[in-house]
């Protein structure tokens, strides 16, 4: 299902977080959403979501369920992981619940492989356990759209592997219109089909992770300095060099 | 066997415990019932109970003095878990409880103001106390969840304003302690103590129908209640309205705690207990937790019930003294066995 955000604008008292964003999403594809700290990445998905108060349109094509998965937080609370799937099913869950949500947080455990774990305590797992069980607790409710915030961070390499592969499967597979905040920039560059650069709450691209992954791009918005290199299959690796001499360089939005 | 299938069954599992828990109560209200100065044996209380006897010296003991404090301990512990069960959950603090966020310490104060000014109220004063309880420990509930209004209401915020509402509660309460007269201090340290003796069955009722009024509903916002241990962002994004849902909470524990302590008083412990036994023994899936929470609530408190009587023969503590002599040492078993655990 297609995505068009139109004016989108967030302000939290006087300060804007996000200014008047333009972009389109294809159903089927990951948009990465890069940019330094503060840039206003988290503050677009959860406008995207509706949890925080934002002018500006975004259209769907049709009324959207909408998956999103907040920034990783400890989780210790005695539930096992098929109840927190479970959980991902509230909008029809029933107090009894009934044959067809069970069923759901089943099949969705069994896509992203994590059936042996369906009776072990959220608490027990590590935390790209944690992440997966909770990638699947939004799965569950047969999403059309999935917003992730950084859903791999603190996450050791393997892990983040297979997260990102596997939501590149999902999205793939399901057609959905997936939005993942990253700070990664080579995980973006390898697994997003396109990335979008926000610095100050303004776009600054948008397009093939090849076209913005670029060091005069990348270089005024991080605040760093960076090397751009062709990797061994083609995906442009980022290479960090060290701080930026002059730190805040301001860069227009275009 | 599916995994829904599994699930089913560890969810038969957790009703196994309440249904033992229940039975445990029946035991506990029955022992309960024979303890007092006269012993009865177990015959004697069910001859009573079910009228099966002649004796109007066992009727009377039976049904008119003991059963209905029996039956005070079980609505009122019930009463006590379900509201401590549901601030641990919306506050995600495994410490509050009503006794912890000053609803107690306002209950006290209103009980304490009703005392002192006993003759000016237009009501005899076994109803003024415990009407004035009830609007104190209504009233600091909604003043908690009004300080939550004003801005997001974080858990933390909230927790901060109960213990604001704690302290100065209870610095009102010595306020008036001060003022009181020898007489008006007694009976006002004497309803701090709590106690179970001033029990009578219609009060015993509407703690009962105040209960039976918002456990269902709390029961329907079950699920809601257990995604909200992962936290509020993540229970927004599953499509929880989490203020009102709090909002919603808030007021269910103000009428519980309320009704709970209106007739006997300050009772610490079984609130921050019951809470944690039921979560040991059923997990955090809200809609056992809520029942369990209940069950041993009114059990601890039936045992408390039975205990005071039993410490000094022929003298009933104050049972509000007893379940924190009990409580605390099982408190402190509690954190640190959970503590090996972890």
């Amino acid at each position: 299902m297609n995505l068009d955000i139109v004016g989108l604008t967030v302000r939290y008292g006087a300060r804007i977080a996000v200014q008047d964003l333009a972009l389109t999403l294809h159903p089927g594809e990951i948009l990465a959403l890069l940019g330094a700290n503060g840039s206003g990445k988290t503050s677009v998905l959860r406008a995207l979501a509706g949890l925080t108060p934002h002018t500006g349109t975004a259209r769907w094509s049709s009324p959207p369920r909408i998956g999103y998965m907040p920034q990783d937080s400890a989780a210790n609370a005695a539930l096992t992981v098929f109840e927190v799937v479970l959980l991902g099913r509230m909008r029809s869950l029933r107090f009894r619940p009934d044959a067809a949500d069970l069923a759901a947080a089943e099949t969705t455990l069994r896509e992203i492989g994590l059936h042996d774990l369906a009776e072990r305590r959220i608490g027990e797992l590590s935390g790209g356990q944690r992440q997966m069980v909770f990638l699947a607790q939004v799965l569950a409710a047969d999403p059309h759209a999935l917003l992730l915030d950084e859903p791999t961070s603190a996450l050791d390499i393997a892990h983040q592997l297979r997260i990102l592969e596997l939501l590149r499967a999902v999205t793939r597979r399901r057609g959905l219109t997936t939005l993942v905040v990253m700070h990664d920039l080579n995980a973006a560059a390898r697994f997003a089909d396109r990335v979008a650069l926000l610095h100050r709450g303004g776009l600054i691209g948008v397009g093939a992770p090849a076209d913005i992954l670029r060091a005069e791009t990348l270089e005024p918005v991080f605040g760093a300095r960076v090397a751009v290199l062709p990797g061994p299959d083609g995906v442009p690796v980022v290479v960090p060099l060290g701080a930026a001499t002059q730190a805040g360089e301001k860069i227009a939005p275009s | 066997m599916s995994l829904g299938d599994e699930w089913r069954s560890r969810d038969r599992r957790r009703t196994v415990v309440s249904v033992a828990a229940a039975w445990v109560l029946g035991v506990a209200i029955v022992a309960d019932i024979a303890t007092g100065p006269a012993m009865l044996p177990v015959g004697s209380v069910m001859a009573g109970l079910f009228g099966t006897t002649d004796d109007p010296l066992l009727l009377a003991i039976v049904g008119h003095i003991r059963l209905p404090i029996a039956l005070m301990a079980v609505a009122v512990g019930a009463a006590l878990g379900v509201s401590g069960a549901t601030m641990q959950t919306i506050l995600r603090n495994p410490l509050a409880s009503s006794y912890t966020l000053g609803i107690s310490a306002g209950a006290g104060f209103g009980a304490a103001l009703a005392i002192l000014v006993g003759e000016a109220l237009p009501l005899p004063q076994t109803w003024a106390v415990p009407i004035a309880a009830f609007a104190f420990a209504a009233l600091t509930c909604l003043l908690v969840a009004a300080v939550g209004r004003l801005r997001d209401a974080t858990p933390e915020l909230l927790i901060l304003a109960g213990i604001a509402c704690l302290f100065l509660f209870q610095a009102l309460q010595s306020l008036l302690q001060f003022l009181a007269s020898p007489e008006a201090l007694q009976q006002i340290v004497f309803w701090l103590f709590g106690s179970l003796q001033q029990a009578t069955l219609p009060k015993v009722g509407i703690v009962a129908a105040v209960l039976a009024l918002v456990l269902p509903l709390l029961l329907r916002d079950a699920w809601r209640f257990t995604a909200l241990h992962l936290g509020d962002d993540r229970a927004r994004g599953l499509g929880i309205d989490v203020r009102a849902l709090r909002l919603r909470a808030f007021l269910a524990v103000s009428l519980l705690t309320g009704a709970a302590v209106a007739f006997v008083g300050t009772i610490g412990f079984i609130g921050l207990v019951a809470p944690h036994i039921a979560r040991l023994l059923v997990g955090e899936d809200q809609r056992h937790l809520l029942v369990a929470s209940a069950l041993f609530g009114a059990l601890l408190l039936s045992s408390a019930s039975v205990a005071s009587k039993l410490l000094i023969p022929g003298t009933v503590f104050p049972i509000g003294i007893v379940t924190a002599l009990i409580g605390v040492p099982f408190f402190f078993w509690l954190v640190l066995a959970g503590g090996r655990r972890r």
